[in-house]
């Protein structure tokens, strides 16, 4: 009964977004040409934030990678950080979506530990592909793995959101994209069980839950599946990394949302021959690496959701 | 004059090179490389003698890995430059993937060696 009423809800919800913009939270989601754009702030988005949630999303540090594409990525790592401790309102925590590190080295873990911890706040980690690459994933799980399931999945809540870090980075089979897996999948379907279907959810996985480009491998296998279980919540936001770009699509209640890397731009898809890392000239390299700044208020549908450049 | 001396042996020193290369890349159970490129295994699908060794050098800028479908071979993430070899004794098809980028797939076609010997 309870998910009728949120259903009726989610039409009118659904119209709402058909305008694509957020009055109140001034923030403004353009694509273009089926190109997101960077958002900006608009108005008064700065000033609003205090009354409600506000999250940070740091994504694909690539510690160690030295490549002509970034040949310092640990000091772009230290400038997001910086980034992040001159924000005016102190967010709540970080959600890092993974590949932390190029190649699950041990010392590229303690470099950026060392450098996100400057920011002294809670980060709640999910695996990239590069963090799993020993055998075993024991490295990864070692640090982070501390009270998660499987390969290191986990829900926590905050502020009346319900956050969930799903793991779609191993176990994948020839030819084919993300995977999340049967196991995980059981224990999301639990996890949502019993929860009021008016509970927001922030859902956060390391390659996009959604068909972003799947000749790339920009998408999840089994992630439907997900999705079908996430059906019923009149606010979903998925925040993913992997693609190194900000790309974002709106279907029904569920918002999905990729972070830009601090480490290197990746290519729009099929704009190369490959998604390697892409080579752009140094004075623009800042502003396509950067941070997001999620912002939850109570009563509102949707999370804001703002990224900012490492520079202008 | 001199530079065209130069231009000279320069193309005689390629024409000498190019023939010493000849043999090797003509015998069918020589060495065969595999380039990891652009997120793609080049040639894709080999065909080789049973006994052949197969080099594959990862020549991208994000590390990949080379992984049997059926488990027989895995290699570590190869990080730029880095090679992983294995050596193919059984005929059949041995398809492969790279398990960091499984849409990344290649075959290797291992023939029965003819005659007596492998080397031919």
């Amino acid at each position: 009964m309870i998910s009728d009423h949120h259903d009726e809800r989610g039409v009118s919800r659904r119209k709402i977004l058909e305008c694509m913009t957020w009055a109140g939270t001034g923030v403004l989601w353009t694509i273009a040409g089926g190109t997101p754009r960077s958002l900006g702030i608009v108005g008064e988005a700065a000033a609003a934030e205090a009354s409600g949630l506000t999250f940070l999303q740091i994504s694909d540090s690539h510690v160690g990678f030295d490549k002509p594409a970034n040949p310092n990525a640990l000091g772009t790592l230290e400038e997001a950080v910086g980034k992040i401790k001159a924000l005016r309102v102190k967010p709540s925590f970080v959600i890092h979506t993974g590949d932390i590190t190029h190649l699950s080295k041990p010392s590229e873990f303690d470099d950026a530990d060392r450098i996100i911890s400057q920011t002294r706040l809670d980060v709640h980690y999910v695996p990239g592909e590069h963090d799993v690459l020993d055998e075993g994933v024991k490295l990864y799980r070692d640090r982070y793995g501390r009270g998660t399931k499987g390969a290191g999945w986990y829900s926590f809540d905050a502020n009346g959101v319900h956050f969930i870090g799903l793991v779609n980075v191993v176990d994948l089979k020839a030819g084919g994209l993300g995977n999340l897996g049967n196991d995980q999948l059981e224990w999301l379907e639990g996890d949502l069980k019993g929860r009021s279907a008016s509970t927001p959810i922030v859902v956060f996985a390391h390659i996009p839950l959604w068909s972003v480009y799947p000749a790339w491998g920009w998408g999840t296998e089994d992630s439907a599946r997900a999705l079908d279980y996430l059906k019923r919540f009149g606010s979903v936001t998925v925040l993913n990394g992997h693609i190194h770009q900000i790309m974002q699509k709106v279907e029904g209640n569920v918002a999905f949302h990729t972070a830009m890397s601090t480490a290197f731009p990746q290519p729009a898809p099929g704009a190369a021959p490959s998604p390697g890392p892409m080579k752009v000239a140094d004075d623009k390299l800042r502003s396509l690496l950067g941070v997001t700044d999620v912002t939850f208020k109570r009563g509102q549908h949707r999370l804001a959701i703002i990224d900012q450049p490492l520079q202008g | 004059m001199t530079r065209t001396l130069c231009v000279a042996i320069a193309l005689a020193a390629a024409v000498l090179a190019a023939a010493a290369a000849l043999p090797a890349a003509s015998a069918q159970a020589a060495d065969t490389e595999v380039l990891i490129d652009q997120f793609t295994f080049t040639p894709q699908r080999i065909t080789v003698k049973a006994g052949t060794t197969v080099t594959w050098t990862n020549e991208d800028d994000v590390p990949h890995t080379i992984a049997s479908s059926s488990k027989l071979f895995k290699s570590k993430a190869l990080d730029t430059g880095d090679k992983f070899s294995f050596t193919f004794t059984t005929p059949g098809t041995y398809e492969y993937f790279c398990s960091v980028h499984p849409h990344m797939t290649g075959a290797v076609v291992v023939e029965a060696a003819t005659g007596s010997n492998v080397a031919q």
